[in-house]
């Protein structure tokens, strides 16, 4: 089987794994790191998405063995000492969550949309950045509200 | 006010754990010596199976075991079960086919489970399921619901003649002919409520393990009523006795009602991981998802209103083919029967209804409960019936309504329908969301859309609900297998902290924060020392769950009433250790006190001495702990008015919600801040189904809107946000002043979409979903485009 090694929020980690295994499946199955969920088997849900070299990912559609030699963060990866990243901490306030399924993935997104267009987002802009991420429980309103004051706090 | 207490929109509890990837849901859990499972699913709609050959898989690399149907029942386990009755025109009780949980010689739908297959990896167990031949002896399908129980139709189950299960006459049927007779003027209208597919985000999941030492089995199940799942696997499908059967729901991503029934997965699951020895693991994938999750809604209907000459509604007549799908899921009877046609009424005056339901077994997924479960069926009839009836009157749709409100002085209200309404006021409702959705200047906005060559529509939705479920003897009445009160225990620790541990579950609804201010606000202990427990037959006591918008209205109530207990019993040891009669001790804030002294006791003291009894009232039991049951005397009747504005590119087909508004009357609010937020996914649900999510079978069964690239689900980009308020009425059965919030959203949004793009375009109907191809063509039609 072959060998993988990545850096993963900011552990190195190595194992090794069949060829076919995903990127997800790695990080759940093997390193435990179930914070990155599973919500489709057609790329389409966002649940899965993590941050490769700094981008964000769709960790469902990568495999393991793509990533070897890349740093990977995870939703396990953004808080620091026991306090939260300003935009998990804009999700808490404006509730940008119920079931909680989607919200890693969600949270990585926007972190991402954050990197690519700024602290100062609007909500349509939010809106289509969103595109990829399903959530079946929130109606949205709350996760752009959360996406917007994340974005704002991570300026300041 | 309290701090945190009722009326708060205090930060949810539950957050930090989802929020920093600690959540821990089904697939999350990992046991040592985990094996993996993958079913096998019939490829065929409809088909004998005439052989069944293991033996390869069996050989395949890691696999354990390969488990038929034969096995399941040499063990005597299922087969599952319906649990709600339906009486059909002929007397008989419904049609209930044999749904066995591996199949038995013959499979009835796409996903049908035939086989397990366990492993030591997943990979390994997918590999082998390939590798079980079954010759398959293929019948021609039933997939459409209008003509499933046409002359020479497939038959389905021989239990069902003309695929039938129950044809459910109700109301007065010659009081409603004749006033039809005598009527000035009678809308019709022909309409499909589309069939959906549930989707919580987090797929369905079993863990089950087997303990050979106290012969127990702990299933962790993606469930949101882990006692009905105890009790119905247990006392119905032999799978191990009650006190031997441990079911727990840990944090499950989404319900929507789609986590409620017992599935077949579960069974197998269960039962096999006795067999086999192993812990075994079973997580469906998305595809998995849809072949094999009940799904929801799914009928065609005839809707007829009668009116006078004033639009005033005489009469209604209603009728429904309703799809069951190939078996009965575990509530599956109950949906187009008692949770539609009895609010067939909606918020008006109709003295006279008569509705028949015809439900009917497909070749298609079981088909049970989904957000709202038969309410949004009946509300989009009746709120779609209503505006077609303005037209033909020539009324304003706000103005027919207000016509044939429930005036706001005949509350209790004896509908025809059996639901006698508690509270409300629909006018109110009405005049705030027209109000802010700015209704009376609307035919300018439509002017402007015009210059720019689209479409602008505006749709009302005056909606109510049963919710609240349910009094026991109410729904035992009408044939349920079970009880649906709700149960609570609130249990201090010597040191003062307090947890709750509740019969609901919480997949998104965050009762382990709503839950906390009630105890908060009623015994005055601080928010952060109260920890609210559910989901672990093991933990509580028991419970019916959460569905149907209980929680608050039944759970919670059962909350209070171990609290009053506490108080009760508090004041007894306050007396005694403040040298008091117990009459004269008061309670407030979270402290005993002697009336008109200075003399008081925290309640975390009282909690010590209770545990701590070296002074203690004679004969009174130590320990400060108490259980409460509630079983409600009513329904709870959440009500509301929603309006949509859209805009539609008649070039494109394109809708766009401009503008949304919602004034709902849920009762009191404990937490405003989720609460909103259950309207908002509400309303997305109901969009979804309006505007994109349809789910189709071809004409062999074959389903094709089988993932996210072909069901389309809303996205952020699909929706605006939305402006919520609220015209709140006392419901005077509900110790808490509350009606449960839950569903609201998605029973109200449908008709107010549809009718908004009805109006926009100036035609009678168009059926969900209105996809812009759907709507182009309505627009083509209307000689718009
Ligand atoms: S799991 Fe990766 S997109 Fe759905
Ligand atoms: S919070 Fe449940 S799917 Fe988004």
């Amino acid at each position: 089987m072959p060998a993988v090694a990545m850096n993963v929020n900011g552990n190195a980690v190595s194992g090794e794994v069949e060829p076919r295994t995903l990127l997800v499946q790695f990080l759940r199955e093997s390193l435990r790191l179930t914070g990155t969920h599973v919500g489709c088997d057609t790329s389409q849900c966002g649940a899965c998405v993590v941050h490769v070299n700094g981008k964000s990912v769709k960790s469902c559609t990568m495999l393991a063995v793509m990533a070897d030699g890349c740093d990977v963060t995870t939703i396990e990866g953004l808080a620091t000492d026991g306090s939260m990243h300003p935009m998990q901490q804009a999700f808490m306030d404006n509730h940008g969550l119920q079931c909680g399924f989607c919200t890693p993935g969600m949270v990585m997104t926007a972190l991402d949309i954050v990197n690519r267009n700024g602290n100062d987002l609007n909500e349509a802009t939010v809106r289509k950045e969103l595109e990829g991420n399903i959530c079946r429980c929130t109606g949205y309103h709350n996760i752009v509200k959360s996406v917007q004051a994340g974005a704002k706090a991570m300026g300041e | 006010m309290v701090e945190n207490g009722i009326g708060a929109s205090v930060r949810r509890k539950e957050d930090k754990r989802f929020l920093i990837g600690k959540g821990n849901y089904t697939d999350d859990i990992n046991v040592a010596a985990q094996t993996h499972a993958c079913f096998v699913r019939s490829p065929h709609a409809h088909a004998t199976i005439n052989s069944i050959d293991t033996g390869e898989a069996m050989a395949s690399t890691g696999v354990v075991a390969v488990l038929t149907g034969d096995d399941l029942a040499a063990d005597g386990i299922g087969p599952l079960i319906c649990g709600v009755t339906v009486t059909s025109d002929d007397g008989e009780p419904h049609r209930a086919p044999a749904h066995p949980a591996l199949a038995q010689g013959k499979v009835n739908y796409v996903g049908d489970h035939v086989a397990i297959v366990i492993a030591e990896t997943l990979a390994q167990a997918r590999d082998a399921a390939e590798k079980v031949d079954i010759d398959y002896g293929v019948l021609p399908a039933v997939t459409d619901t209008g003509s499933a129980a046409d002359e020479g139709q497939q038959q389905i189950h021989e239990v069902a003649p003309n695929n039938m299960c129950f044809n459910w006459p109700f109301g007065e049927k010659d009081a409603v002919e004749a006033a039809f007779a005598s009527a000035h003027k009678i809308s019709t209208l022909d309409l499909v409520n589309n069939r959906m597919v549930t989707n919580p985000m987090e797929p369905r999941a079993a863990l089950g393990e087997y303990n050979e030492g106290t012969e127990e089995i702990t299933l962790h199940l993606t469930t949101q009523n882990p006692h009905v799942h105890r009790l119905v696997l247990s006392a119905f499908n032999q799978l191990a006795p009650e006190h031997k059967l441990r079911v727990v729901g840990p944090d499950v991503g989404g319900g929507f009602g789609a986590k409620i029934f017992v599935y077949a997965e579960e069974l197998v699951v269960g039962w096999a991981c006795r067999k086999v020895k192993r812990p075994v693991k079973w997580t469906s994938d998305r595809t998995e998802a849809f072949l094999s999750d009940a799904h929801g809604r799914d009928h065609v209907a005839t809707a007829e209103m009668a009116m006078d000459e004033n639009g005033k509604f005489l009469a209604m007549r209603v009728m429904t083919q309703a799809n069951l799908g190939a078996y009965l899921s575990t509530f599956a009877t109950m949906v187009p029967s008692y949770l539609y046609a009895f609010l067939l009424a909606g918020q008006y005056t109709t003295p006279l209804i008569y509705s028949e339901v015809k439900a009917v077994f497909t070749n298609t997924a079981p088909v049970d409960a989904c957000r709202g479960a038969g309410r949004p069926e009946a509300t989009y009839l009746v709120e779609r019936l209503v505006d077609v009836a303005a037209a033909d009157m020539g009324l304003d749709p706000a103005e027919i309504r207000r016509r044939n409100f429930i005036p706001v002085d005949a509350f209790p209200y004896q509908t025809p329908v059996v639901q006698c309404y508690d509270s409300g006021d629909y006018e109110a409702a009405l005049d705030k969301a027209m109000a802010m959705a700015d209704y009376d200047s609307f035919s300018a906005r439509a002017d402007e859309a015009r210059t720019r060559g689209k479409r602008r529509g505006i749709g009302l939705s005056s909606y109510v609900e049963a919710c609240g479920i349910a009094p026991s003897a109410a729904v035992g009445q009408l044939g349920a297998g079970v009880g649906l009160w709700e149960s609570a225990q609130v249990r201090f620790n010597p040191t003062g902290n307090v947890q709750v541990f509740t019969g609901t579950h919480s997949h998104g609804q965050g009762h382990e924060t709503t839950f906390a201010q009630l105890v908060t606000e009623q015994l005055g202990v601080p928010f952060e020392n109260i920890e609210v427990i559910h989901g672990d037959t093991a933990k509580t006591q028991f419970g019916m769950g959460t569905y149907g918008s209980r929680s608050l209205a039944v759970g919670g109530v059962a909350i209070a009433k171990a609290c009053e207990k506490l108080i009760a019993k508090g004041k007894k040891i306050a007396a005694h250790a403040l040298e008091a009669a117990e009459g004269d001790i008061e309670f407030a804030d979270g402290n005993f006190s002697v009336a008109g002294t200075d003399k008081a006791m925290n309640i975390a003291e009282v909690a010590f001495t209770a545990y701590v009894p070296h002074s203690y009232p004679e004969g009174l039991e130590p320990g400060f702990d108490e259980n409460a049951f509630f079983d409600p005397l009513n329904f709870s009747f959440p009500a509301g008015t929603h309006i949509c504005e859209v805009e539609v590119d008649p070039e494109t087909g394109v809708v766009e919600i401009v503008k949304y508004t919602a004034v709902d009357d849920f009762g009191k609010l404990v937490n405003p801040m989720i609460v909103e937020g259950q309207v908002h996914g509400g309303i997305v649900h109901g969009v979804g189904q309006a505007l994109l999510e349809g789910c189709r079978y071809d004409s062999e069964g074959q389903l094709i809107t089988a993932s996210y690239m072909d069901y389309a689900m809303p996205r952020a980009d699909n929706v605006p946000s939305f402006d919520i308020d609220y015209a709140p009425t006392n419901p005077p059965h509900n110790p808490l002043g509350v009606k449960g919030c839950g569903e609201a959203g998605a029973i109200g949004a449908p008709p107010a979409v549809i009718n908004a793009i009805s109006n926009a375009l100036g035609i009678k109907h168009i059926d969900m979903p209105a996809t812009p191809e759907n709507v182009w063509r309505a627009a083509q039609t209307a000689a718009l485009g």
